[in-house]
């Protein structure tokens, strides 16, 4: 009788594993459809038709002093422009932007009171005239179209001084800079008007412990392998990245576009990951969307076409 | 009376089918040789053929999802939303369809987002 019941079962099963495997062939022999690979075109979010030149010129970094925040992403973004949008790069040095915003009205009292060394240090401590003579150094022309290497900087920079902007908070009293439409349009006239990048860089180190849910392996009585999902507590460490690209028209000096971005990374505590490795790791993550502000970019896919 | 409405509703019946049957034929051709040449990389002369397929038979969800992809292609992400739901709207179980949407979705909402993040951040600089 037992023997019966499990023929009629094992039957029923192969009836209805030969059932499905036939409406599969059914509908895949009805249903016509063929694999194409597409480009999506994503078009820029600012029209920079009316610009031929570039000048990403510098920004306003704070948090960790082991990466000089304001050198490395004017490094970055000259080379990302350089290689991946149509404009020309103007290759100069770093501007003191924490210096001129101590200088320019509408800083807060707060602001002015703090040291200006330190906020020059983050440019390479030299002062505005010394940077505006480098400028019109710049403006005879000095167009480059090779792509700086990552461990050369433009200038030197003292990141051994501990920096003033801990936080984002700190970074307020300094953001007027970007509203100083005479600053910038002089700016502009000496480098032939280009559109400007700039903006603020922050890259701070990050902490954060408690449960975290990863998957392990585990044999059962039978040794059979199951994949299960382990709640365990951990401590890792790490570094948040946000960074404010401002987009200036060199022949106004007003903004057209501003952005803000924010990526983090974690790690496990006993891992020692370089701040600068890290800081790469995040603007690589963040590089499209900032290209796809003055460049159309192709997102490739596939698409299935049905007849 | 009753006996002619239900002749003539017999005969509509029995006309409308072939009609129907007829629309779907052509629109396919129009589909299957819109296929061909996207396959060559003639975009815009796919987006016509879909196009046709799609006026000849409205209902051909298969033309709406070709000709979603073609706009997407050509970066029309707005015609190709509409184009994608009109194509789920007339056969929300097929998978493929759902499969290209979803893929669709995931570029327009990226550019979507940083639209509206911008001008938010252009309102409270």
């Amino acid at each position: 009788m037992t023997g019966r019941l499990a023929r009629i079962r094992r039957i029923a099963r192969t009836t209805r594993i030969l059932s499905s495997v036939g409406a599969i062939l059914l509908i895949a022999g009805c249903t016509n459809y063929y694999e194409i690979p597409i480009e999506t075109p994503i078009k820029p979010k600012l029209d920079v038709s009316a610009f031929q030149r570039v000048l990403v010129a510098g920004f306003i970094a704070g948090g960790t002093d082991d990466v000089d925040g304001n050198l490395e992403t004017t490094r970055l973004l000259r080379s990302q422009l350089r290689t991946k949008s149509d404009l020309r790069v103007i290759d100069t040095d770093v501007l003191p932007l924490m210096e001129v915003a101590n200088e320019t009205p509408g800083t807060p009292a707060e602001a002015k009171a703090e040291p200006a060394k330190p906020a020059a240090a983050s440019d390479g401590g030299e002062g505005r005239e010394a940077k505006e003579i480098r400028g019109k150094e710049g403006k005879e022309g000095k167009v480059d179209a090779k792509a700086e290497p990552r461990g050369e900087a433009p200038q030197t920079s003292t990141p051994d001084k501990a920096p003033v902007i801990k936080d984002a908070k700190d970074l307020e009293p300094y953001e007027h800079i970007f509203a100083d439409v005479e600053y910038w349009k002089k700016i502009g006239e000496e480098y032939q008007n280009p559109l400007i990048v700039t903006g603020t860089v922050m890259f701070t180190p990050h902490q954060r412990s408690g449960i975290v849910q990863r998957e392990e392996e585990v044999y059962d009585s039978f040794g059979r392998r199951r994949v299960v999902p382990v709640r365990t507590y951990m401590e890792r460490k790490g570094y948040i990245l946000q960074p404010k690209f401002v987009f200036i028209d060199g022949r106004t000096g007003t903004v057209m576009h501003s952005e803000n971005f924010r990526e983090e990374v974690l790690y496990n505590a006993n891992q020692s990951t370089p701040a600068l490795s890290s800081y790469f790791e995040l603007m690589d993550r963040l590089i499209p969307s900032f290209l796809s502000t003055l460049s159309s970019q192709k997102i490739k896919g596939t698409r299935v076409l049905l007849q | 009376m009753r006996t002619r409405v239900l002749t003539i509703l017999l005969l509509f019946g029995a006309t409308a089918t072939p009609l129907a049957a007829d629309a779907r034929s052509d629109a396919k051709k129009q589909v299957e040789f819109g296929i061909a040449v996207a396959q060559r990389g003639l975009w815009r002369e796919a987006i016509y053929r879909w196009e046709r397929a799609v006026q000849i038979d409205p209902k051909y969800a298969e033309a709406l999802n070709d000709l979603a992809i073609a706009y997407e292609h050509e970066g029309d992400l707005g015609k190709a939303r509409v184009a994608y739901e009109k194509a789920l709207e007339l056969e929300p179980n097929n998978a493929l369809i759902k499969q290209n949407y979803e893929l669709f979705k995931e570029i327009n909402d990226r550019t979507t987002r940083k639209d509206t993040q911008d001008s938010q951040d252009n309102q409270n600089p």
